[in-house]
């Protein structure tokens, strides 16, 4: 007997082929494809597989599921694993876990969350204070510490805020050279603190900077770098970093592992995870470090910041929106959208099809291929609700969908979903708000 | 002046669907397209060269299907395109594929010295960011991630406008250098008919795991720090009340309001004119 493959469901992402003891598995064109002369029904790869691709034809349903008692569902791999790979899981996974870490830069210690935090010009990236509350979470999880890290020039004031958002220690390095963000000397700077202080987890937002520094931190490093994550996590036994992401143009959510080398690194999205109660007057260790370059090493100058102060700039951090789609026919009608933002002090955005249509421009657009919003109130008009843009505002705390399709997807994420004419019910919306708030009246 | 293009052939992501029955992913019919952001990049390349002279070569990693994606790319101009393809470089992650990326620029540049590297600043299909940074590290080019404009490109400097979250940054940087870039950077022209011609008759490089010296441990899955352990549809959100807003829109619309200022959905602002409560 040998493993099947269902071609429908193989997502080619090669765990299989990794767990395979004999090497009968291999990826090609994207698929697994079994050697029948080399497997001999381990069903390893029938276990580890995240979609219940692959099977072994000869077990019944019934022993499938006595085996996987996820099967027919989804497969964690962190549910408690049935007897028959138990040895196998011991083995491997747990072993190669905890004692093969392989350490990147000597020595195994390897302790401690860290949230890189994001600051420039003047200004701390709120998603840093927000990693720092996820990041205690994380530490608590795994019985360590947690720290921030600043690298800049004058950061004394960010110190205390360090603190405050529950920070235990802060590492700092302080130099002229790193006044402006540049990828060379920042990736110089936290690399050297990752390989002196060893941390398990580093962290950062998924901001620009986040996602320009990060990568470049990790190959210097040779370890694993997941971009973009909307959940964290760790696994009860392993206490490996469980690293969720959208994949696909967010049309699935996949949980990354970095099993074997550290530390585990991760960009998170900005605005997903809640932000920390913030305690004045905490105090914590503070390890100041020396930058030890100069500036004859880098190939890099910034010769000028242009700061950029459209509304649209601050989509992310907007409290109400009102976002368009292509359901507004044609750009003479943005003025119905317009309105009724202006009633509500909202900042317009828009769908990709509206912005490709050229009535906004494209830092507009909100999903997966442009800024994920979490408002309060987002009002979405004429928007169908593909999963593009859903994944990119799903999390904001209330939604309003106007379109005239009540099976629109967008209904069905809406708190309130208005069925109808937007050119007549829109105007009406922006007639009530005027109304009241102009007369202060609340009912 | 040597300009080389890195460019991946991806699913158009907004075609893939979830099957709602199995809950997994749809790819028959998805067609392939050349990543959008790095088609901008192939631009920019080719402006270039066209004024200041010099070699467009594009590299790409993927199955040899992909060698639709560079003939299509020669279309635009380019002289040169070389597909990085075996069955060892499958399930590559990002620190991978830099790393086989970075090798065969390695080997371009023993011969032909690059000036100026370019990149999408992500792949539609896999959104991560990571590879054109990684293959800045590994070669110890300089990087300028977000580019939105080419500001001036010297002999030995690069300067180019960044997008940031608080404004433009303008960054010089010398060469050889890598951009990531953005689609604001440039418009995409039409392939030209001798162009289109030419492409016809080209037939990308090939080259495989035995082409260079590649570090077996470096690549593939087994080379690869980061593994998928668990995929899943996005959580889905409930739905809420429905209001039928088809015939009576004005009574509807007061409907709503009003509970949006019951529930304080929607709060009045003290501070706004006329506001007293």
């Amino acid at each position: 007997m040998t493993v099947a493959v269902d071609k429908t469901k193989c997502i080619g992402c090669g765990a299989c082929v990794v767990e395979c003891p004999v090497e009968a598995l291999d990826l090609i064109d994207g698929l697994a494809v079994v050697d029948p002369s080399k497997c001999e029904d381990h069903g390893k790869c029938v276990l580890v597989c995240p979609t219940n691709a692959l099977a072994i034809p000869n077990q019944s349903p019934k022993a499938k599921e006595e085996l996987d008692p996820k099967a027919g569902s989804e497969f964690n791999i962190n549910d408690p694993q049935p007897d028959a790979i138990k040895d196998y899981a011991q083995d491997n996974d747990k072993k190669t876990i905890r004692a093969q870490v392989t350490p990147v830069a000597g020595g195994d210690v390897w302790s401690g969350v860290w949230v890189i935090i994001e600051y420039t010009n003047g200004k701390v990236a709120p998603v840093s204070w927000e990693l720092l509350g996820e990041g205690r979470k994380l530490a608590d999880a795994i019985g360590c510490g947690l720290s921030g890290v600043i690298t800049g020039h004058q950061i004394d004031s960010v110190i205390p805020e360090a603190f405050a958002y529950g920070a235990e220690k802060v590492y700092v390095i302080d130099n002229p050279i790193l006044k402006d963000y540049r990828t060379e000397p920042y990736a110089e700077a936290i690399t050297s603190l990752v390989q002196k202080y060893q941390p398990e987890i580093v962290l950062m937002g998924a901001t620009s900077m986040g996602r320009d520094v990060f990568p470049a931190i990790a190959t210097k490093l040779q370890t694993g770098l997941t971009a973009d994550c909307t959940v964290l996590g760790i696994d009860p036994e392993t206490k490996l970093l469980q690293q969720t992401r959208p994949a696909f143009g967010g049309n699935i959510m996949a949980t990354i592992l970095c099993r074997t080398r550290r530390p585990q690194m991760a960009t998170v999205r900005p605005r997903v995870m809640a932000m920390p109660e913030r305690v004045d007057g905490r105090e914590g260790e503070l390890i100041q470090e020396e930058f030890t370059l100069s500036e004859s090493d880098f190939r890099t100058k910034v010769l000028e910041f242009i700061n950029t102060d459209a509304k649209s700039a601050f989509l992310d951090k907007a409290e109400i929106i009102v976002a368009v789609g292509l359901g507004l026919a044609a750009k003479r009608n943005m003025a119905i959208a317009e309105e009724l933002a202006d009633v509500l002090g909202a900042t317009l955005a828009g769908s990709r099809g509206a912005v490709e249509a050229g009535w906004l421009n494209h830092d507009q657009q909100v999903g997966q291929s442009g800024v994920t919003v979490r408002p309060k109130v987002y009002i979405a008009i004429g928007i169908s609700g593909a999963i593009q843009h859903l994944v990119g505002m799903e999390t904001s705390d209330f939604i309003i969908a106007i379109n005239n399709d009540p099976e629109a997807a967008i209904h069905k994420v809406a708190n309130y979903g208005i069925v109808g004419d937007l050119f007549q019910i829109v105007p009406a919306l922006t007639a009530e708000f005027k109304k009241r708030l102009q007369h202060g009246v609340a009912n | 002046m040597n300009f080389v293009v890195c460019l991946k052939q991806v699913p158009d992501t907004s075609e893939v669907r979830i099957d709602p029955v199995t809950n997994t992913l749809m790819r028959e019919g998805v067609p392939s397209i050349i990543n959008p952001y790095d088609a901008h990049g192939l631009e920019e390349a080719i402006r270039l060269k066209e004024k200041m002279g010099g070699k467009v070569t594009i590299v790409s990693m993927g199955p040899p299907q992909a060698k639709e994606a560079l003939k299509k790319a020669m279309t635009y101009g380019a002289d040169r395109a070389i597909l990085l393809s075996d069955r060892a470089f499958g399930g590559s992650d990002s620190l991978a594929t830099a790393y086989i990326l970075s090798m065969a620029l390695q080997k371009i540049h023993e011969t032909e010295p690059i000036d100026l590297v370019f990149a999408g600043k992500e792949a539609i299909d896999g959104d991560t960011a990571q590879t054109g940074p990684g293959i800045a590290q590994r070669l110890g080019f300089p990087q300028l991630t977000y580019a939105i404009k080419v500001r001036e490109l010297t002999d030995t400097t690069v300067t180019v406008e960044r997008k940031t979250e608080s404004g433009r940054q303008i960054v010089q940087a010398q060469l050889p250098a890598l951009l990531t870039v953005e689609k604001e950077l440039n418009d995409l022209r039409y392939a030209s008919l001798p162009n289109m011609m030419k492409a016809a008759a080209y037939e990308p490089e090939v080259w495989d795991a035995k082409t260079l010296p590649f570090d077996v441990k470096q690549m593939g899955l087994k080379g690869s720090p980061t593994s998928v352990s668990r995929i899943f549809a996005p959580p889905g959100r409930s739905g809420g009340e429905i209001f039928d807003a088809t015939k009576d829109p004005a009574s509807i619309a007061a409907t709503v309001v009003q509970k949006l200022f019951q529930s304080n959905i929607i709060m009045v602002n003290p501070l706004a004119k006329g506001g007293k409560r």
